[in-house]
């Protein structure tokens, strides 16, 4: 199943890239199968109990998978998944 | 469309431009090519002339803000801001010249406002916004811009707007990257109801620590301008409900839908009706120094006249390769945080050590590590290589 997944630059140089092609039937398991091929991402995705961190966003298309079913976002082929960190620079 | 509702708060300010009802000659000149834009039009551009906008931040952000909002005709410009300006603002802060390098950014603000457009009345609030004096400040405007650089300040600017029921035009970057939309308006979303909690201080970089590319924030605070007109003008459809991503690497632009959050402490529930203690919400210790005060320290003096004896030890910069570049202490190894525990083997734990890095944080991050991996003679730089700059070596750039 194709997914895509966007990294913001401050992320990307954890996973050599911005664009990564993952996988997984959740959003949950696309960030586990994130975590295991880069440990350094896996832990500015989500806490040491698994779950989303209050101040990274994650984006299913244009949906915030809060308003769905969190990391148990069920995916299909073709979607697009980004992820927002909240940034403070001004 | 929708409606941002913007609350006008009638007659109670000094100053002139709430009289102003008509436009002189030199007005309708000045602002001809709005006034023959049928959506402004001569009523549009009253509306601007009556308008109050509080511009949080005289920064990067702040600097188009100032400017286009002035140029525009928004009859009064309330600045928050207490920095004086140095030389590392120029790169993006076009508010300020080389000129201005030690004002009061306020100073400066205003001098190129007016120069700009003299009908403009600034207001300059020189202070920093804190929860007690937010609501008074804020009240006297019918738009804020959040153009400020921290994570506090941001929170504490969206809770004050929703509990006053203003708008506020949100603009946010790094490096390469930016967010914009506008929150707290009746019906839409706030800011907690895209990022309910802060990172945890030190997660997240600034621009002072992580660099921004100068055009960006001009980028931004020009679509934080758009977006201030058109609620003020009440026309088009704002980035309410909407978060605009901008990344300048890729030139893309798109946008994702904020959903106003039903648990929204704030904007939600509303269990939160005052303002809170921002500092400790963002987990920011107020004296950050205690917080690292168990941390062994060398003053750059004190490693200069060891440097000078000859004494055995290591010195770690535990910077990036690209700040090694601008500039290093002879006699430095670099050994950048991110791969420090990769290069713990090659690190001698019975000898000593002082790391170093800018300022001191990361280089206290590394004595953290270096300690809890059994190193026990480990001493961080105060103040980094620009106090080494300073105290010990001028010759040393400062960036």
């Amino acid at each position: 199943m194709a997914i895509t997944l966007h990294l913001p630059t401050v992320l990307a140089k954890l996973s050599g890239g911005k664009d990564l092609e993952v996988n997984g039937e959740t959003v949950g398991d696309v960030v586990a199968d994130i975590a295991a091929r880069f440990p350094g991402l896996g832990a500015r995705l989500r806490d040491e109990d698994g779950n989303p961190y209050p101040f990274v966003t994650f984006y299913l298309n244009d949906e915030d998978i809060r308003f769905r079913d969190g990391f148990a976002t069920p995916l299909v082929n073709g979607d697009e998944l980004t992820v927002v960190p909240a940034i403070a620079g001004g | 469309m929708a409606d941002p509702k913007i609350s006008r708060t009638n007659g109670k300010h000094p100053g002139g431009a709430r009289h102003a009802e008509d436009l002189s000659q030199e007005e309708i000149l000045r602002y001809s090519r709005h006034l023959i834009v049928p959506e402004i039009g001569l009523s549009g551009q009253k509306k601007l002339k009556q308008a109050r906008v509080l511009l949080v931040g005289a920064g990067g952000l702040g600097s188009p803000l100032g400017l286009y909002l002035a140029a525009a005709g928004v009859g009064h410009l309330g600045i928050i801001d207490f920095d004086v300006v140095d030389f590392t603002n120029l790169q993006r802060q076009l508010l300020h010249g080389t000129k201005d390098v030690g004002r009061p950014k306020l100073d400066s603000a205003r001098d190129r406002i007016h120069d700009i457009n003299p009908g403009v009345v600034v207001e300059g609030h020189e202070t920093r916004l804190t929860s007690e004096n937010a609501l008074e400040i804020m009240n006297d405007y019918d738009v804020i811009v959040d153009g400020t650089d921290n994570f506090p300040t941001r929170y504490l600017t969206n809770d004050a707007c929703v509990i006053l029921g203003k708008p506020n035009v949100y603009g946010s970057i790094y490096r390469f990257e930016g967010q914009a939309s506008v929150f707290a308006t009746t019906d839409g979303p706030c800011y907690r109801c895209l990022f309910r909690e802060p990172p945890p201080p030190g997660l997240v970089p600034s621009c002072a620590e992580g660099g921004v590319l100068g055009v960006l924030p001009g980028l931004i605070g020009t679509i934080q301008a758009t977006e201030t007109l058109k609620l003020l003008l009440g026309i088009g459809e704002p980035l309410i409900g909407r978060l605009l991503l901008v990344d300048t690497l890729a030139m893309s632009f798109r946008t994702v839908k904020v959903r106003k959050d039903p648990k929204c402490p704030v904007c939600g529930t509303r269990e939160q009706k005052v303002l809170i203690d921002y500092v400790g919400f963002c987990g920011i210790v107020p004296h950050s120094e205690d917080a690292d005060s168990d941390i062994p320290e060398i003053l750059p003096s004190e490693l200069a006249e060891r440097l000078n004896r000859g004494d055995e030890f290591d010195l770690i910069d535990v910077r990036e390769p690209h700040e090694w570049d601008i500039a290093h202490i002879p006699g430095a190894r670099l050994v950048p945080l991110d791969s420090i525990v990769s290069a713990l083997s090659s690190l001698d734990s019975a000898r000593e050590i002082v790391v170093h890095c800018k300022m001191g944080g990361r280089s206290a991050r590394a004595v953290r590590q270096l300690q809890s991996a059994g190193f026990r003679k480990v001493w961080n730089l105060k103040g980094g290589i620009l106090r080494w700059s300073d105290d010990v070596d001028p010759s040393t750039p400062k960036y």
